[in-house]
């Protein structure tokens, strides 16, 4: 065996693993609902990829190769288990949508159905507990392994196994159907959903300097399993918005830090370290869900992003535009976030007095570790003089900051 | 697969057992049952009476104990239990947010487990 083919093989099981394991793991347990054994064939499978195609040569269909040696492994395993009768009936489903042909290539044709839009949605099901959401759909949809999973949402790794375990688990015991839900169902479904997959790019956000590779990479993934459910949903404006959303932040990431690794403020950074084509992509995803004529949250959060994004060419950013989107987004839900996010705008209209009236409605006991309020407060405090009370805000605003470039920024400002 | 619904009603709720046929919360389990039916889903249920009628056993150390009272001193109590055959946990949901006990109440939704069943069965 020349390195080469070696060499060759491992990239096209790279390659596979990384385009076509949702897929499969999608289509191996749609009708067994076994997320766990789906990914368990799966992984052998590709072990067994290891071993075979550096010295066979890569196949012409390597899903489909996958596909078979997966399926062989999920019956092998049913069959070998204790109780046989009891495992009849998955047993039939597993070889139920095998054509009987041996060829390990043409099994189901080139075309492996696309189950991932249904996974999605049994790993956003309202019978799963909401914090499970995002890292199943890491686990299930893209192969993420635990540890780093567990990496990203700061528990340990065998917390996050057993966590994971269970969850599935309960896919298949208690029979969650992998199906779209139905029109009357899709709105409420779909939120948790893009929730899921927005909690997967914020896991990955804070992290701007890219000094965490695992972090840097779930933002990666985010807007893949973003652009997999456009794919399969292109009429749901919401997923445009996610979409849409997370591009316009993703082309600033190059700009949010300076050359000395120092936090840059949005006001401040320099237009021409966005990424242009992210830019781009993203106003054309927001151009397309406009016409739908159904406004939510994440297409009021990238229009917020797309006014910021039109400084690159006017120079000078609409702050009106902003503060009209924060109170339709405020109107939409009245979350933390929008309410200081709209409090900031207002600041650049009408002043800090006015801003500073919007952050006291907001009740006490909800603002208590929300690291936002606390550094808008503190700015406009310090804009209207009144140090010792700036000063406090400026203190919160520090220990509940996560990331030490943007501490060492607020210290530097509290002076 | 087979569905338990177990049905959680608040105080209120039991008392309204009390009441005419034409109470608007028997009227409509009545519905509720019919609509179950039709469906074909209804495996098998009953109501039960109050909570105080319970009578709570435990055995330690070989020695019976019975308290009076039900097993769970919780807000809503056991009232009632429904079996469905339903193809998913979806479709059971679907059903159990329709139960007129689940507006005050609640009803969770267990799987039935038919392996358990069938080891104690051989």
């Amino acid at each position: 065996m020349s390195s080469r083919s070696h060499e060759d093989a491992h990239r096209a099981i790279e390659s596979v693993a990384r385009e076509s394991y949702g897929r499969l793991v999608a289509f191996l347990c749609a009708r067994t609902r076994d997320v766990a054994g789906a990914e368990d064939a799966l992984g052998e499978a590709l072990v067994a990829a290891l071993a075979t195609w550096p010295r066979e040569g890569t196949p012409n269909n390597p899903e489909g190769w996958l596909l078979t040696a997966a399926r062989r492994r999920l019956i092998d395993r049913l069959r070998h288990e204790r109780v046989e009768a009891e495992n009849a009936p998955t047993l039939k489903l597993v070889i139920g949508n095998d054509r009987g042909d041996d060829d390990e290539e043409s099994a189901l044709g080139p075309v492996i159905p696309d189950e991932r839009l249904k996974l999605l949605f049994v790993c956003a099901h309202p019978a799963i507990d909401l914090d499970m959401h995002t890292p199943l759909m890491l686990q299930a949809v893209l192969g993420l392994d635990a540890a780093a999973i567990a990496r990203a949402f700061l528990v340990s790794p065998t917390t996050m196994g057993q966590r994971l375990v269970r969850a599935k688990t309960k896919i298949r015991e208690a029979g969650i159907a992998f199906e779209v839900p139905e029109a009357h169902e899709l709105a409420q479904r779909l939120d948790a959903v893009l929730n899921a997959i927005y909690a997967a790019y914020g896991s990955g956000w804070e992290d701007a300097a890219g000094s965490d590779p695992r972090a840097r990479g779930l933002a990666d993934e985010a807007i893949w399993l973003a652009r997999v459910l456009r794919a399969r949903l292109p009429d749901e404006p919401e997923v445009r918005g996610l979409l849409a959303l997370m591009l316009y932040c993703e082309a600033r990431r190059p700009a949010r830090r300076d050359e000395d690794g120092r936090f840059v403020p949005l006001s401040e950074q320099d237009p021409r370290l966005w990424t242009a084509a992210m830019i781009d992509e993203a106003e054309h995803e927001l151009a397309d869900a406009a016409p739908k004529a159904r406004p939510g949250r994440f297409q009021l959060e990238a229009a917020i992003q797309s006014v910021h994004a039109e400084r690159a060419r006017s120079g000078n950013t609409d702050w009106s535009a902003i503060a009209w989107f924060y109170e339709r987004l405020v109107e939409l839900s009245p979350a933390i976030g929008a309410r200081v996010g709209r409090a900031a705008a207002v600041a650049e209209i009408e002043g800090p007095r006015a801003a500073l009236a919007l952050l006291d409605e907001i009740e006490e006991g909800s603002v208590q570790s929300y690291q936002p309020y606390w550094a808008v407060r503190a700015h406009l405090l310090k804009h209207l003089r009144r140090g010792p009370e700036a000063d406090e805000a400026f203190d919160r605003a520090i220990g509940l900051a996560e990331d030490d470039a943007v501490r060492r920024f607020l210290l530097e400002r509290r002076g | 697969m087979q569905y338990a619904m177990l049905i959680y009603e608040a105080a209120e709720d039991f008392a309204r057992r009390k009441n005419d046929d034409d109470d608007p919360y028997i009227g409509a389990w009545r519905a509720y049952y019919k609509a179950m039916v039709a469906s074909g889903s209804y495996a098998g249920g009953n109501p039960l009476h109050l909570p105080e009628t319970g009578t709570t056993v435990r055995t330690k150390g070989g020695r019976r104990q019975i308290q009076d009272g039900p097993y769970a001193d919780t807000k809503e109590q056991l009232a009632g239990f429904i079996v469905m055959e339903l193809p998913s946990l979806d479709a059971a949901l679907e059903w159990a947010a329709r139960c007129p006990a689940s507006v005050l109440g609640a009803v969770e939704v267990r799987p039935v487990a038919l392996e358990s069943r069938r080891r104690i069965e051989r």
